[in-house]
């Protein structure tokens, strides 16, 4: 049995010559159908690239991505777009700022030719928290956290089964986070999404997840359930690493830093 | 009043207040503290008023904002009573500031080393050679393995924990009293953040400074300052060590605590922050 998502030595190269960066290095793992699965690394470890790539945002990739037992396409169709949504990361710069709110969940209806675009439109507003009021507001007119109450909506309009979350909640507050991660926690209970999601933060995993990938320079360190997150029992020292910078400001565990490379 | 004991700084409600065409904005009301040698914390959520309350110690809040306060006392010099010359000589010398970002706030087109250079030779008369040998030594203070490099880099050319480096450099370099850092590692990766600090910390406790630490993260604050100010609406809300950040009792803070996800103890749902406007007006 394959999961619902399977990608297996996954290459991507940007540029050539002597511009040449190998951004991800032969990454593979599997997801199950209804998993939350995490991806964590530090900048330029690869982790928004390979969720770029499998989302069709980055058709340079070389290797095999399957989702739901078919090849993903290099290119979305609209039947990929129907299966697979993303969340991005940055609420502000991701909605159109002369667009309403309407317009921007109407569009992927229009666009497959989907009817009771008034009712579909209406009832996801209410699934992520927010009520007709504020289905003909620009996102000028909204607070961080309602904007990516909207970006999540959009990612619902066409009832996707795998949803793929780039840093979510990064650009909010910490009350506001909550929120946010509540919705996604009950969406993926009512609805049995599969999450893929991409952070920084260790905490956000072991809150969402049940597996999770470390990623370093392009390839993963570590492949492991949460609990060993949880127990603090990684097994490779980079992780052990960003575990320990995780858990607060300690003077001494500083000195004992390492570079991975 | 002797300078070298007794308090820093010293503000006494401090208020700032913008008029706006749109209305009145009042950015801080009333904020009281006293700092010592020591790493002050100031955390809140965005629009607090952290960042502004920084930013009226240096005397830069732009127009159309007003700054009144009934003392704001920096080693007994009044502050809200200097010039703008004299102010100048406090500002970058005396007190200094690390802001977030250095890509956005250190300049494009001047090299790395040439910028620390200013900020010296701005406050007293120095040879070029004397001033470069200076920057090479801060630089290796704050620890840059290779300072003649990153001396003349330009900062698009070096990471986001290097610019960061580049710019406590530039605010120590002169021997301030007083550091303030507006969230100086938000932008930077955990293991990169966690140096950054120690660099900070090291810098601080050896030269017997005052920091005011300004941040969102409250897990941090606690781990790394002496004592925290949890900031709400414009408003100190609560002041406490920061060993004893979770034993604190105002609702915001506790609601604040108890929103962020925990590693260890990861819980069902998170609670979320019940705001009462009674914490705008109540002590």
């Amino acid at each position: 049995m394959t999961g619902f998502l399977e990608i297996k030595n996954l290459h991507i190269v940007f540029g050539h010559g002597h511009y040449k960066v190998h951004a991800v290095r032969g990454v593979s793992f599997s997801v199950a159908k209804g998993e939350c699965f995490g991806i964590v690394g530090e900048s330029g470890s690869g982790k928004t690239t390979v969720l770029r790539a499998l989302c069709g945002l980055n058709p340079g990739w070389e290797g095999e991505i399957s989702i739901d037992g078919r090849p993903a396409p290099r290119h979305p169709d609209k039947d990929f777009c129907r299966t697979v949504q993303i969340v991005f990361q940055d609420p502000y710069g991701s909605l159109h700022p002369r667009q309403t709110v309407d317009r921007c969940l109407r569009e992927p209806l229009e666009i497959q030719g989907i009817g009771e675009r008034d009712r579909r439109v209406v009832d996801t507003l209410q699934a992520v928290g927010l009520n007709k009021s504020f289905r003909y507001r620009y996102p000028h007119q909204l607070s961080g956290g309602q904007r990516q109450r909207v970006g999540i909506a959009r990612a619902l309009m066409l009832e996707p089964k795998l949803l793929f979350l780039d840093e979510p909640t990064s650009a909010l507050d910490v009350s506001v986070q909550a929120e946010i991660l509540n919705l996604l926690v009950r969406l993926r209970k009512e609805r049995g999404f599969t999450y893929v999601l991409v952070t920084h933060d260790l905490s956000i995993i072991s809150h969402m997840c049940e597996r999770l990938i470390v990623m370093n320079v392009g390839r993963i360190v570590e492949s492991m359930p949460v609990g060993a997150l949880r127990d603090r029992t990684p097994e490779n020292p980079y992780t052990q690493q960003l575990l320990q910078a995780s858990l607060g400001y300690d003077r001494q565990a500083v000195e004992r830093y390492q570079t991975f490379d | 009043m002797d300078k070298s004991d007794g308090p820093l700084l010293q503000v006494e409600n401090l208020s700032v207040r913008y008029t706006t065409p749109t209305g009145v904005v009042d950015a801080l009301r009333g904020v009281s503290f006293e700092l010592g040698r020591e790493k002050l914390g100031v955390v809140g959520e965005s629009g607090s008023g952290k960042s502004t309350l920084g930013r009226s110690i240096l005397r830069l809040i732009p127009h159309p904002g007003v700054v009144k306060a009934d003392r704001m006392a920096f080693m007994g010099q009044d502050l809200n009573a200097m010039s703008e010359f004299e102010m100048r000589q406090v500002r970058g010398k005396q007190i200094t500031m690390i802001l977030q970002d250095p890509k956005f706030s250190l300049n494009p087109v001047m090299k790395a080393g040439d910028q620390i250079l200013e900020a010296l030779s701005i406050h007293g008369r120095i040879d070029r050679r004397e001033g470069r040998k200076r920057v090479i030594e801060i630089l290796k203070a704050v620890r840059i393995r290779d300072p003649e490099r990153v001396y003349n880099a330009y900062i698009h050319e070096l990471s986001g924990g290097m610019g960061q480096r580049v710019m406590t450099a530039m605010m120590v370099v002169t021997n301030p009293m007083l550091l303030i850092a507006d969230e100086p590692t938000s932008a930077l990766d955990v293991t990169v953040r966690m140096q950054v600090l120690a660099i900070i910390d090291d810098l601080v406790t050896q030269r017997g400074m005052g920091l005011i630490f300004i941040s969102h993260d409250l897990n941090l604050v606690g781990s790394f300052c002496d004592r925290i100010l949890i900031m709400y609406g414009g408003r100190i809300v609560e002041s406490c060590k920061a060993s004893e950040l979770h034993d604190c009792k105002h609702p915001y803070t506790r609601g604040l605590l108890e929103s962020l996800p925990s590693i260890e103890h990861p819980k069902e749902t998170l609670a979320t922050l019940k705001r009462d406007p009674a914490w705008l007006t109540a002590p």
